[in-house]
């Protein structure tokens, strides 16, 4: 049992860069959610069932359609994420995983950041990719729909950053699912604003520069701030 | 860009009137000692009394209610990257995914610790661990005790000079507390430091370490 071998195969110094971090973060999340069954379905069934159950219960008159259904697609994208952000850190921690991420020589923001984008990449584009086939069922033209599509590219990650530091904040906490709910949700107002206003918008005849550029504004402040805000947290819920 | 430190500069952990509390209950109080080079210090007392409090300031996760730490010659705060890259902590639970399989358990933990995770040391560190024929198993077909050893696996390959380890004879057989304790010897013969709460001994080369009693 010689661990001689070992650490002559491990002679090297490595560096410690955030981009390392963050592929190793991303790759391991990824490869987890391919694994779980069912992680990857449930969120997009939800979300074509929420956004298909509206134009069934309301009245199907078409002006009237076209005019929710910019909104109703963008909440039910809100609550989709809001499904799956309370697992983004409550795995790790309750294996122990989230404490070797805290004290890993890597920075843990990059760490986290990685998580993120792995969430992103499960919940937030599979719903930009989807959103502009389910709304046909709102009598939305070609181009109101594109826009949507690109609202969400741009939007979704916001919902994930920000939902992300609501997830590390309500960490360990009982009933955690309903405060994060509560903390995110405002936070998540202006994107919803935005991306909704994005589609108006084009269905108006006005461009969409604006809105798109607005969401992208949040999306660079989101991007550069929220992973520091949720390493934060993280280490205060391991305090 | 930092870089892991060879395990052959010398390495000092202070402890300074170190005090814990949990919520409202004072767990330990005015705890200190030093540990230098190649020193072994088992923490005992009675279930409740702060050892997993005290290994969690020791290893940089919390921050003492007074008191505090110096690690090689300087005080430090939870979570700074000078002490992250000179410790290693196993907490209770042994931080392994149940989808991933135990190899890629081992690899992405050492990945995790600054090492390069290659074919050949993943390889080396399932052979130590006894956990060759489970290389491909998804971790939740292993059992307790087989999860602590991926654990200590990738201990034994990380640079650390300061080994943290909370009960980490939980759930490990015979063998696997031998291994663990020839680990620990050859970790203080290399000049690292360990600081364990155990209940149950390990059976060191060394000589008896130093021990402190909480509660």
């Amino acid at each position: 049992m010689s661990t001689g071998a070992l650490r002559a195969a491990l002679d090297r110094p490595v560096d410690f860069s955030p981009g390392r971090a963050f592929t190793w973060a991303l790759a391991r999340d990824l490869r987890i959610a391919v694994r779980t069954k069912g992680e990857l379905g449930v969120q997009l069934l939800f979300y074509v069932i929420v956004v298909s159950l509206f134009p069934l219960a309301t009245a199907p008159e078409r002006t009237l359609l076209a005019m929710l259904g910019p909104g109703v697609l963008w909440v039910a994208a809100l609550l989709a994420s809001l499904l799956s952000l309370p697992r983004l850190f409550a795995g790790d921690h309750a294996d122990g995983t989230l404490e070797q991420l805290a004290l890993s020589p890597y920075p843990l923001p990059a760490l986290v950041s990685g998580k993120i984008a792995a969430h992103w990449l499960t919940t937030g584009l599979p719903v930009a990719v989807l959103a502009p086939l389910l709304a046909a069922q709102y009598a939305l033209e070609d181009l109101p729909r594109l826009t949507l599509a690109a609202a969400l590219l741009l939007g979704t990650p916001v919902l994930s950053l920000l939902g992300a530091v609501g997830a590390a904040l309500t960490l360990g906490v009982r009933g955690g699912g309903s405060l994060l709910a509560l903390l995110v949700l405002p936070l998540c107002v202006p994107v919803l604003i935005f991306g909704a206003g994005a589609v108006e918008a084009v269905r108006a005849g006005l461009p969409a520069s604006p809105h798109l550029s607005l969401l992208a504004a949040c999306l660079l402040v989101a991007a550069v701030g929220t992973p520091f805000a949720a390493a934060a947290a993280i280490r205060i819920a391991l305090d | 860009m930092r870089r892991a430190r060879p395990l052959t500069s010398s390495v000092h952990l202070e402890a300074q009137h170190l005090a814990g509390t949990r919520g409202a209950a004072r767990l330990f109080e005015d705890v200190s000692f030093r540990l230098d080079a190649g020193d072994v210090l088992f923490v005992r007392g009675p279930n409740g009394s702060g050892k997993t409090t005290l290994l969690r300031v020791l290893a940089g996760l919390t921050q003492p209610s007074s008191g505090r730490v110096v690690v090689d010659g300087e005080p430090m705060q939870p979570f700074d990257a000078r002490w992250r890259a000179r410790v290693a902590f196993v907490g209770h639970a042994p931080a392994v995914k149940d989808e991933l399989t135990t190899e890629e358990n081992l690899a992405a933990l050492l990945a995790l610790s600054g090492e390069v995770a290659s074919a050949e040391a993943v390889h080396e560190g399932l052979r130590a661990a006894g956990l060759e024929r489970q290389r491909v198993l998804p971790a939740r077909a292993l059992s307790q005790g087989q999860r602590r050893r991926i654990g200590l696996a990738r201990l034994a390959a990380a640079q650390r000079a300061i080994w943290v380890l909370d009960e980490p004879t939980t759930a490990l057989d015979a063998a696997g507390v031998g291994w663990l304790a020839a680990l620990v010897d050859s970790h203080a013969a290399r000049g690292g430091i360990a600081v364990a709460a155990t209940h149950q001994s390990l059976p060191l080369q060394r000589g008896a370490p130093a021990s402190l009693r909480l509660g």
